[in-house]
C-alpha cells in the first residue's frame, strides 16, 4: 500500500499525531524539556483548529485551562492573546464553582498557537498522514518501571510491580512512505479517524470544517491490539451576520473587568474593547418543523451508529426529549473579528439542508437569515481509555500514548489537558524518569483522566464540577498553589515562576495565621464598624478570624478595624477569605482527601493474578482483569467492585 | 463529587461478638484508637466515675453502661471536659442500661492489634442492641462482616495461614449482609426511602445543571423552596428512624403464617390478632385471593403475620395465583398456624387433605387453632369441649401432625387467645423459634444510615441558613442520598449525570 520504493527516513525522540488542542500542547511539553519532537498535521493551516464552539473555558473547563496553565501549558496565555469578550461565570455562587469563559478569534486563536509552535525549538511541524506505527516485541527483561511512583521501594522489595508491556514504540510511517524512527508515538487524532459527516442524507467522509479524513491509522492501531469504537458529535450551522437582525435580540456582554486565563499574563494587557453575544429563542414553530422532519435525521431515521453526548443535544434531542418545553435558548456568538460568521450556539444539527434553513429561519432575528456553513454530526473511531494507564500510556504498548477525543473525551480543554499530560509522560519515558499523574484530590485534570481510565464511558466525556469529589479544594482561584510545584518538578516551569508561587503560599498563610490571632473586643471602633456593615454587636473578644466568617463582613471592608494589615497583592486577599470563610468545609475536604490518599497510595502489582483471590465476587473479579487498576483506590471506583472486594485484595496483597 | 465505596481502616467500630439470645452474656467488641475514649463516655463504677481512660491494658471493670444522652456524652462537646464530674448513685439508677464489666486491651496486644473494649452485658437482645447502640451514638462506627478479623490481619495478628479464611467470611459474610438489608426491609419502607432519594437526587441534578450551565439554568429564588423540602426530608427520615426503632421497618420478628382450609376463619383469626379489621372477612370461601401481611406484637415478641388464601385445589385462577403465595409463604415461614374449622364434618375427603397439608410442612414449627369454638356452642350440643376433641383426635388419628400443640380457639370471642401468646412465647424463648441475629444488625445498620441522612441534612439547612452559596448543598445533599442508598443496596454510579441530563435541558 505504501509506497514502498521511498528510503527517507528520520530519526525523532517523539512523534505527535494530530495538531488540535491536544496535539499542541503534547508537543510543545515535549519540546521545552528537550526532545526532538515532531507533530503531524492534515493541514498546516488547521493547527489549534476551532471547530466547534467559539470559546475556551466555561463551567470546569475553565478550571482545566487554569490547570495547564499553572503546569506550564499554553492554552490560557494563547487565549488571553486571542479572546474578543470575556466572563467570569457563577460568580453568585461559592468560589470553588467559578469559572472562566472567553469568547475567541477562532482564526488569531490558530494562528496565534502556530506561530508559538514555530518558534518552538526543538519542534518540526509537518504536513501528512501517519498511516502506520511501527513496534517490535519487547525482549528487555526488565527496565525500571516507570508507572510507578515508588517504583524504588518496589524493586527493594523485589516486587516487578510494572511488568514491561509486550510491545514497544520505535518509529511511525507517513502515507508519503517516510519512516520516522521514534522513541514514543503520541496519538492525538481528534475527530479525523475514520471519519464521515452527516447532513440530513448527504453524508461525506471527511473530517471537521470538510477536513481530509485520516483513514489509514485505524488498521495499523487494529493490528496492535487496541481496540476502537464509533462516537458522533455535532456542531451547529454558522450564519452570514449580516443577514441577523440584532434589534430583536437582547444583548449579552462581556465583564467590565477582565480576568486573565493565565497565571502569567498581567491583568492590564487583557483590559480592552470587547464583542457582545446575543441571545434569542426558539419557539412552537421551530419546534414543528423539527418534529416533522425527525425521519430525515440521521440519527433517528438510524443511520448513525455512534455514541452521541447528552450534555450536547441536538436540536432535535431538545425537541424531542423535552417535549414539554416550549422554547429553547440560542446563543449567537460571533466566530471572530476577521469575518461576519456567527455561531448558533445551542441548535447542532444534522437534519437536511433545507429543513435546517427552514428551521433556523422562524428563530426570532434569523428570520432572513443566510447560512454560510451548514449544522452536521460527525462520527470518527477513537479508544475505551480503559486500554490506558493514568499516565496516558497504553497498557500494552510502550512508549504509546493517546489524548483528547481519541480518547473519548469532548472539548478543546479537556483534550488539551491530555495533551500537556501525554507530552510530559511520552518525555519522562524517553527519559526513564517517573511519569507525573495527578490525583483526583489536586486537579480537575487529575478527575479528568481517572475518569476516562477506570470508567465506562458510553458518550463523548466532558468535565462538570460535579465529576470533582473535593470540588472545594478544586478551584480555578488557587491552581498555580496546586499545581505550579509540578510543572517546576517536570521542567516545564521556571524557577523565578516557581519562586513566585511559594511566595505567594507564604503571604497567605502567615496572613490566616495573623487573623486567626488578632483579637477584638467590643469597643466603640469595632462596634461602629459592625453597625456600618449591619452585623450583630460583639460582646465578647473575637477574632478577626471569625469576623470574616460572617457573610456581611469581607476581607477589604474588614479593614476598618484592622489597621495593623500588611499590604498585600489582591490573589493573597483572595485566597486568605476564601480559606478563612469556607474553613469548615475545607477542613472536611481535606480530611476526605487524606484517606483517599491512602487508599491511592496502596498499589497493586500489574502481574497480580486475579485467579488466585478466590474470595473475589466473579463481576469483581472481571472488572479488575478487564481494567487493571494500579492503586487499591482505582480499584474501588470501579463499577462492579464492592468494598468487600476492596477489603478482600487488601488482604491479599497483605499476605503476599 | 459522589463519595463512592468509602474504605475506612482508623475509624473505631463495634458490634455484637457473641450470638444474641434471651439468656446468658452478650458482649460488644469496640477496636480503634479512640475504643477507650468512646465506652469511657457511657461507662462509670459503682461510685459514678468514669474511669476507663486511666485504665492500665488488660484490666477489667465493673460499673454500668448509662444512657448516653442522659449522660450528656454528646460527641461534639469536649472529650475530657465534664467527665471528671461524678455522677450521683441515684442518677446512675434512673439512666443505668445495664450493669457490666468492661475489659480494656491496649493496641497492639488485642485480638485486632488496635485498641479494644469488650463490655459484657447481661444477654438478651434488648440490651445487647441499647448497650450497642449507645457505643454508635459516642463516635463509633458499626463494623462491616468479618473487619475485626481483617483489622487483626493487617495489623499482623494472625498468621498467614488464616488469611483466606478471612477473605472468606468478608466475602460470605458481606453477600449475605447486604442480601439481608434489602430483603428484610418492608416493602412500603423500602418505597418510602427510593422517593426519598429520588426527591434528593432530582434536586442535587438541578443544582448541578445550574451550575454547570448558569446560562440556561437559574437558581434564582431556589432556596426557598429547597428549604421548604429539606424541613420535609428531614421530617420523613425521623419519621424512618421512628419506624425503625418501633420494628415497623424491617419484616423483624418470626415469620409466620396462617394456613388452612377456604373458610377457615384465618382472616378473623388476624384481624384479632391484630385488633382491627384489616382483612376482608366474609362467608364466602375464598375471599381471601392474596397474601396479606402484618407486623404484630404478642407481648415481647414480634410476628411477621401473613394471612394467605385458603389452601385447596380450585379452578379460579385469580384464587390460584393466591393459593401458589400461600404455599410459597409458608416454606418461608418460621413457624405456621394452621386454622381449622372445628365445625367440619372431616370427611375423608378433607382429612386427606389436611394430610397433605401437614406433609407438605412437616419440617416447620407449627401450632393447631381449633377455630368456631363458639359455633359449637351455640348450637348447644352436648359434652362440646369432648366432641371437638374427638372431631380434631379423628383427624389426628389419620395424620401426623408431629407434636403440634391444638388450641381451642375462636376468632369472635377470642377464647383461646392467651393460651396461643403462651405457647408462641414459650416457643420463643425455648429457642424454638427465633428472630435472627442478623435481623438485629441490620436494623441497628439501617438506623445508622437514617441518621446519617438526617444529619446531613440538617447541614443542608444550617448551609442554607448561613446564606452560604448554592454548590455547598449538593456536598451534603449528595451524602445524605448515598447514605439512603446503603439501605436499599444501590450504588451511586451515574445516577446524577443521568438525572442531569434527562431531567434538564443543558444548553450546547
Amino acid at each position: 500500500m505504501l509506497p514502498e520504493k521511498n528510503v527517507l527516513k528520520e530519526d525523532y525522540d517523539v512523534v505527535i499525531i494530530g495538531a488540535g488542542h491536544a496535539g499542541c500542547e503534547a508537543a510543545l511539553a515535549c519540546a521545552r524539556l528537550g526532545l526532538e519532537t515532531i507533530i503531524f498535521t492534515v493541514s498546516v493551516d488547521s493547527i489549534a483548529l476551532m471547530p466547534c464552539n467559539p470559546n475556551i473555558g466555561g463551567s470546569s473547563k475553565g478550571h482545566l485551562v487554569r490547570e495547564i496553565d499553572a503546569l506550564g501549558g499554553e492554552m490560557g496565555k494563547n487565549i488571553d492573546k486571542t479572546f474578543i469578550q470575556s466572563k467570569m461565570l457563577n460568580v453568585s455562587k461559592g468560589p470553588a464553582v467559578h469559572s472562566l469563559r472567553a469568547q475567541a478569534d477562532k482564526q488569531d486563536y490558530s494562528r496565534s498557537m502556530r506561530k508559538i509552535l514555530e518558534g518552538q525549538e526543538h519542534l518540526t511541524i509537518k504536513q501528512g498522514e501517519v498511516c502506520e506505527i511501527i513496534w517490535e516485541e519487547n525482549n528487555t527483561s526488565f527496565t525500571a518501571d516507570y508507572n510507578n511512583n515508588n517504583s524504588k521501594d518496589h524493586l527493594e522489595n523485589g516486587l516487578s510491580y510494572y511488568k514491561n508491556p509486550d510491545k514497544k514504540i520505535i518509529g511511525v510511517r507517513s502515507y508519503t512512505g517516510t519512516t520516522y524512527n521514534c522513541k514514543a508515538v503520541i496519538i492525538c487524532t481528534g475527530t479525523y479517524l475514520n471519519a464521515r459527516c452527516l447532513c440530513g442524507e448527504a453524508i461525506t467522509y471527511t473530517g471537521p470544517n470538510g477536513l481530509q479524513a485520516a483513514t489509514h491509522l485505524s488498521d495499523s492501531l487494529k493490528e496492535m491490539g487496541v481496540e476502537l469504537r464509533r462516537f458522533k458529535t455535532g456542531t451547529p450551522a454558522r450564519m452570514d451576520g449580516k443577514t441577523i437582525d440584532y434589534s430583536k435580540l437582547s444583548e449579552q456582554k462581556g465583564d467590565t473587568r477582565v480576568i486573565p486565563f493565565s497565571f502569567s499574563t498581567n491583568p492590564e494587557s487583557v483590559q480592552k474593547e470587547q464583542v457582545s453575544c446575543w441571545l434569542t429563542y426558539t419557539n412552537e414553530e421551530t419546534h414543528k418543523i423539527i418534529r416533522a422532519n425527525l425521519d430525515r435525521s440521521p440519527i433517528y431515521a438510524g443511520i448513525i451508529e455512534g455514541t452521541g453526548p447528552r450534555y450536547c443535544p441536538s436540536i432535535e434531542d431538545k425537541v424531542v426529549k423535552f417535549a414539554d418545553k416550549d422554547r429553547h435558548q440560542v446563543f449567537l456568538e460571533p466566530e471572530g473579528l476577521y469575518t461576519d460568521e456567527v455561531y448558533v450556539d445551542g441548535m447542532s444539527s444534522s437534519l437536511p439542508e433545507d429543513v435546517q434553513q427552514a428551521m433556523y429561519r422562524t428563530v426570532p432575528g434569523l428570520e432572513n437569515c443566510r447560512i454560510v456553513r451548514n449544522a452536521y454530526a460527525i462520527e470518527y473511531d477513537c479508544i475505551n481509555a480503559k486500554q490506558l494507564y493514568n499516565s496516558l500510556q497504553f497498557k500494552n504498548v510502550n512508549g504509546l500514548f493517546a489524548a483528547g477525543q481519541f480518547n473519548g473525551s469532548s472539548g478543546y480543554e479537556e483534550a488539551a489537558a491530555q495533551g500537556l499530560i501525554a507530552g510530559i509522560n511520552a518525555a519522562m519515558y524517553v527519559k526513564d524518569k517517573e511519569p507525573l499523574i495527578l490525583d483526583r484530590s489536586e486537579s480537575y485534570i487529575g478527575v479528568l483522566i481517572d475518569d476516562l481510565v477506570t470508567k465506562d464511558n458510553r458518550e463523548p466525556y466532558r468535565m462538570m464540577t460535579s465529576k470533582a469529589e473535593y470540588r472545594l479544594l478544586l478551584r480555578q482561584d488557587n491552581a498555580d498553589l496546586r499545581l505550579r510545584k509540578y510543572g517546576y518538578k517536570v521542567g516545564l516551569v521556571s524557577q523565578p515562576v516557581y519562586d513566585k508561587v511559594c511566595e505567594k503560599e507564604r503571604l497567605i498563610s502567615e496572613e490566616v495565621t495573623r487573623l486567626k490571632n488578632t483579637f477584638v473586643g467590643a469597643s466603640k471602633e469595632v462596634l461602629s464598624y459592625l453597625d456600618s456593615v449591619g452585623s450583630t454587636p460583639l460582646t465578647t473578644g473575637v477574632s478577626l478570624a471569625s469576623l470574616l466568617g460572617r457573610p456581611e463582613i469581607n476581607y477589604d471592608n474588614l479593614s476598618a478595624i484592622d489597621k495593623e494589615r500588611p499590604l498585600l497583592p489582591d490573589d493573597v486577599k483572595e485566597q486568605v477569605e476564601i480559606e478563612i470563610r469556607y474553613e469548615g468545609y475545607i477542613e472536611r475536604q481535606k480530611k476526605q482527601v487524606e484517606h483517599f490518599k491512602k487508599m491511592e497510595s496502596r498499589k497493586i502489582p500489574v502481574d497480580i493474578d486475579y485467579d488466585k483471590v478466590l474470595s473475589l465476587r466473579i463481576e469483581a473479579r472481571q472488572r479488575l482483569k478487564e481494567f487493571k487498576p494500579l492503586s487499591i483506590g482505582q480499584a474501588s471506583r470501579l463499577s462492579g467492585v464492592s468494598p468487600a472486594d476492596v477489603s478482600v485484595l487488601l488482604i491479599y496483597l497483605e499476605k503476599k | 463529587m459522589p463519595e463512592k465505596k468509602y474504605m475506612s481502616d482508623y475509624e473505631t467500630i463495634a458490634a455484637i461478638s457473641t450470638a444474641l439470645s434471651e439468656s446468658g452474656i452478650g458482649i460488644i467488641r469496640v477496636s480503634g484508637d479512640d475504643a477507650v475514649r468512646i465506652v469511657n463516655r457511657i461507662f462509670v463504677n459503682p461510685s459514678g466515675k468514669r474511669i476507663l481512660n486511666k485504665a492500665a491494658t488488660h484490666t477489667i471493670h465493673y460499673g454500668f453502661i448509662i444512657d448516653a444522652d442522659s449522660a450528656k456524652a454528646d460527641i461534639e462537646s469536649d472529650y475530657e471536659a465534664g467527665f471528671e464530674d461524678t455522677i450521683d448513685r441515684n442518677i446512675i439508677k434512673k439512666i443505668a442500661v445495664d450493669e457490666c464489666l468492661v475489659s480494656v486491651m491496649l493496641a497492639p496486644r488485642s485480638f485486632t492489634g488496635e485498641n479494644v473494649v469488650e463490655i459484657n452485658c447481661h444477654g438478651g437482645v434488648f440490651v445487647v442492641k441499647k448497650v450497642l447502640s449507645e457505643v454508635l451514638k459516642c463516635g463509633a462506627r458499626l463494623a462491616e462482616p468479618g473487619e475485626f478479623s481483617k483489622r487483626a490481619f493487617l495489623n499482623g495478628r494472625m498468621d498467614l495461614a488464616e488469611a483466606e479464611a478471612v477473605m472468606n467470611v468478608i466475602s460470605s459474610k458481606s453477600d449475605s449482609a447486604l442480601k439481608a438489608s434489602v430483603s428484610q426491609l418492608s416493602g412500603s419502607v423500602s418505597e418510602k426511602i427510593k422517593k426519598l432519594r429520588e426527591e434528593i437526587l432530582y434536586n442535587i441534578a438541578f443544582i448541578e445543571s445550574a451550575l454547570d450551565d448558569p446560562e440556561h439554568i437559574s437558581l434564582d429564588g431556589y432556596n426557598d423552596k429547597l428549604s421548604s423540602s429539606v424541613d420535609s426530608w428531614i421530617k420523613e427520615s425521623e419519621r424512618l428512624i421512628e419506624s425503625n426503632d418501633s420494628g415497623r421497618f424491617l419484616r423483624e420478628g418470626i415469620a409466620t403464617v396462617l394456613l388452612g382450609k377456604p373458610n377457615a376463619g384465618k382472616s378473623s383469626v388476624m384481624n384479632l390478632l391484630l385488633g382491627e379489621d384489616r382483612a376482608i372477612v366474609t362467608d364466602i370461601a375464598g375471599t381471601t385471593r392474596d397474601t396479606l401481611e402484618e407486623y404484630i406484637k404478642l407481648g415481647e415478641i414480634g410476628l411477621n403475620l401473613v394471612d394467605t388464601a385458603g389452601i385447596r385445589e380450585t379452578d379460579n385462577k385469580v384464587e390460584q395465583i393466591g393459593v401458589d403465595r400461600a404455599k410459597k409463604s409458608a416454606d418461608k415461614a418460621d413457624l405456621i398456624i394452621y386454622v381449622i374449622d372445628i365445625t367440619e364434618d372431616f370427611s375423608q375427603d378433607d382429612i386427606r387433605e389436611y394430610e397433605d397439608m401437614f406433609n407438605s410442612f412437616s419440617g416447620k414449627k407449627g401450632i393447631i387453632l381449633l377455630n368456631k369454638i363458639d359455633d359449637l356452642k351455640k348450637n348447644s350440643l352436648e359434652n362440646i369441649k369432648e366432641y371437638g376433641l374427638i372431631k380434631a383426635g379423628k383427624l389426628i388419628e389419620g395424620i401426623n401432625t408431629g407434636s403440634y400443640p391444638m388450641i381451642e380457639f375462636s376468632a369472635v370471642t377470642g377464647e383461646g387467645f392467651e393460651e396461643l401468646k403462651n405457647i408462641i412465647s414459650e416457643m420463643f424463648f425455648k429457642g424454638i423459634c427465633n428472630g435472627s441475629d442478623e435481623v438485629v444488625i441490620t436494623n441497628i445498620r439501617h438506623r445508622q444510615c437514617l441518621e446519617e441522612c438526617r444529619d446531613s441534612l440538617l447541614k443542608v439547612k444550617e448551609s442554607i441558613e448561613n446564606d452560604l452559596p448554592e454548590d455547598f448543598y449538593s456536598i451534603d445533599l449528595m451524602s445524605a442520598y448515598s447514605s439512603l442508598g446503603k439501605i436499599i443496596g444501590e450504588e451511586i454510579e451515574d445516577d446524577l449525570a443521568t438525572e442531569i441530563f434527562s431531567k434538564f435541558c443543558l444548553g450546547k
